[in-house]
């Protein structure tokens, strides 16, 4: 793999991310708990959806080949997609969309805190201007976590079932592959067990204060990041997100 | 409009002589232009029918984030998809705004969405159209969004300070997403022949909904003079609507859409166009619950509220926790 083709695959992952996450936190659109979670929500898929742009046209770019954006969001099939699976998990209640929301957020904030030193100007240029919207994301899903989790007892349960049905989703976000060698090797981005320190300690300190447990065991669900497999769910997504371009292929919207 | 069919909440204009002092007094203000203000006396009526006024045009905010959410995931490119989240996330904050100058009036948000969950509330008629193609997306920002400024305009010399400064606010938003809207007609009118014609059914479909938006004609609005001497309505319902015609014929025209009314045509001696009116039995239908949407979008807006109902306990119960001092517990 060359330094351009990792970079392809490493841009690809930070924008599916925020693509995939971006289209389901969308799905809410007029059905939250009260209208500021609507408004809330309907912001961070705003964020989530204006990130994606800067990283896949970037990506398009170290690509050249004529891919745009759009084209990368469109236009792909599931195995080509490169977004972790914990993103793709359809919403299921309010709590759990906030709790997914959550432990994105807090990987997110400690991943771009590290990228804005990138040795790829434009990654780094990306990272600060996303890293400002992440950061009032993460304020905000952690306080809704701690709010839930620390609420009443059913709310302490459903964050709980919540937290309990996505943690094995967690694990991919720290696992290193051939892409994130060779991106760590050219100081583009850090080695993503690097972060798990950090990401502990941040997140240790939300879920203790909703008064939640982690689930114990080290194992966790992988095949998103590398697209070797994608959960069913993300192809229905998919099936929605693109039907406009599929079935009217070289229309301009 | 967003507020169609508001029942004064009186019969007929008070003759100044039946009127009380207070009330003299108020009117007195009210045609010297002063802006009433929440402390300010008012006559109960003329609360009560700013309160079902005020309700009925954000509960229409809310739920008019339906139609356009049931195409955000389906938006055709991400700069289409970030646009539209915007405009309806501006919409919940029109509803936001909306309650709160409700609240001014001595009502909750609450009492208001209990009332329209119960059906004893309503929201405008438009919303409970379904949205079918890409193109309505397109048309509601420029017909709906279009229709709304129209009366939102006129609003905002409504004699209630909250609601007009409410209408100053929300205009300015509202003509962003007019033009939104018309930028997707454009690329619709102008594109392959799949797309033009999704832009012309959305317009056949479309249109009369957005003409009926303006409420009932004049002569069978029997709550417009209580309201009109109030300044709660600054315009009548048939004046509104020309005015929208008269702006929205020439911007199809441009679009190379046809207009589905067939005797539409320029009247050089009114300056403006004969149209024909809406159906209004349909109109009466939809307001009764006979839309085609009616029942799918309340269904919609209860389930959410009821679903929610454990993330609002929750979030309030951790609230109490943190203010109630420790030796308390
Ligand atoms: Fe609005
Ligand atoms: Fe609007």
């Amino acid at each position: 793999m060359t330094r351009e083709e990792a970079l392809f695959q490493f841009l690809l992952r930070m924008g599916d991310n925020t693509l995939v996450l971006g289209q389901r936190v969308s799905e809410w659109c007029g059905h939250a708990p009260v209208l500021e979670e609507d408004i809330a929500l309907a912001n961070t898929a705003l964020d989530l959806i204006g990130q994606t742009q800067m990283w896949l046209n970037l990506a398009g770019e170290v690509e050249g080949k004529g891919r745009d954006a759009d084209k990368l969001a469109f236009l792909r099939d599931v195995w080509d997609f490169r977004n972790l699976l914990l993103v793709e998990l359809p919403n299921g209640d309010f709590g759990r969309t906030m709790m997914r929301q959550f432990l994105f957020d807090a990987w997110q904030s400690v991943l771009l805190g590290r990228l804005t030193n990138s040795a790829e100007p434009r990654v780094a240029e990306i990272a600060e201007k996303a890293g400002k919207e992440v950061a009032y994301h993460v304020e905000r899903s952690s306080g809704t976590v701690v709010g839930l989790g620390d609420g009443t007892e059913e709310s302490h349960a459903r964050m709980q079932a919540a937290l309990d049905y996505l943690w094995p989703y967690v694990g991919e976000m720290f696992a290193s592959d051939a892409v994130d060698e060779e991106m760590a090797r050219a100081g583009i981005a850090p080695d993503p067990a690097g972060l798990r320190e950090e990401y502990d300690a941040l997140v240790g300190r939300v879920l203790g204060e909703a008064t939640l447990s982690i689930p114990e065991g080290g194992f966790f669900h992988k095949g998103g990041k590398d697209g070797a497999r994608h959960t069913e769910h993300l192809g229905h997504m998919l099936t929605e997100m693109q039907w406009l371009q599929r079935a009217y292929p070289g229309a301009s919207w | 409009m967003y507020a169609q069919m508001i029942r004064t909440a009186s019969t007929g204009v008070k003759p100044r002589e039946e009127m009380t002092e207070e009330e003299r007094r108020f009117q007195d203000r009210i045609d010297a232009g002063e802006k009433i203000e929440p402390k300010d006396w008012m006559p109960d009526d003329y609360r009560a029918t700013l309160i079902r006024q005020i309700g009925q045009h954000a509960h229409s905010e809310v739920v008019g984030q339906l139609p356009e959410g049931n195409w955000i995931t389906r938006a055709p490119t991400l700069e289409r998809k970030a646009i539209l989240l915007a405009k309806v996330q501006d919409e919940a904050g029109h509803g936001l705004y909306l309650y709160s100058a409700a609240e001014t009036l001595g009502v909750s948000r609450d009492e208001l969405i209990e009332l329209l969950h119960q059906g004893r509330m309503k929201y405008s008629s438009i919303f409970n159209y379904p949205t079918l193609t890409w193109a309505d997306i397109g048309a509601i920002g420029w017909l709906v969004d279009g229709a709304a400024i129209v009366n939102q305009v006129a609003l905002q010399r409504t004699s209630y300070g909250p609601y007009s400064r409410a209408m100053i606010r929300i205009c300015k938003e509202e003509s962003f997403h007019a033009r939104q809207g018309y930028s997707i007609m454009m690329k619709m009118a102008f594109g392959t022949p799949e797309q033009k014609r999704m832009a012309q059914d959305a317009v056949d479909r479309l249109w009369y909904p957005a003409l009926m938006m303006f409420g009932p004609p004049d002569k069978d609005s029997v709550h417009t003079a209580q309201s009109m001497a109030w300044k709660i309505k600054v315009a009548t319902n048939d004046e509104l609507r020309q005015k929208f015609v008269n702006q929205t014929i020439p911007q199809m025209e441009y679009l190379g859409l046809k207009c589905p009314d067939p005797d539409l045509k320029w009247n050089d001696e009114k300056q403006g166009y004969d149209f024909t009116e809406p159906d209004w039995s349909e109109f009466f239908d939809v307001i009764r619950g006979n839309g085609p949407c009616n029942v799918d979008r309340m269904n919609d807006r209860v389930k959410a509220w009821e679903e929610g109902a454990w993330v609002r306990e929750g979030l309030l119960a951790h609230a109490r926790k943190k203010a109630a001092p420790a030796a308390a517990e």
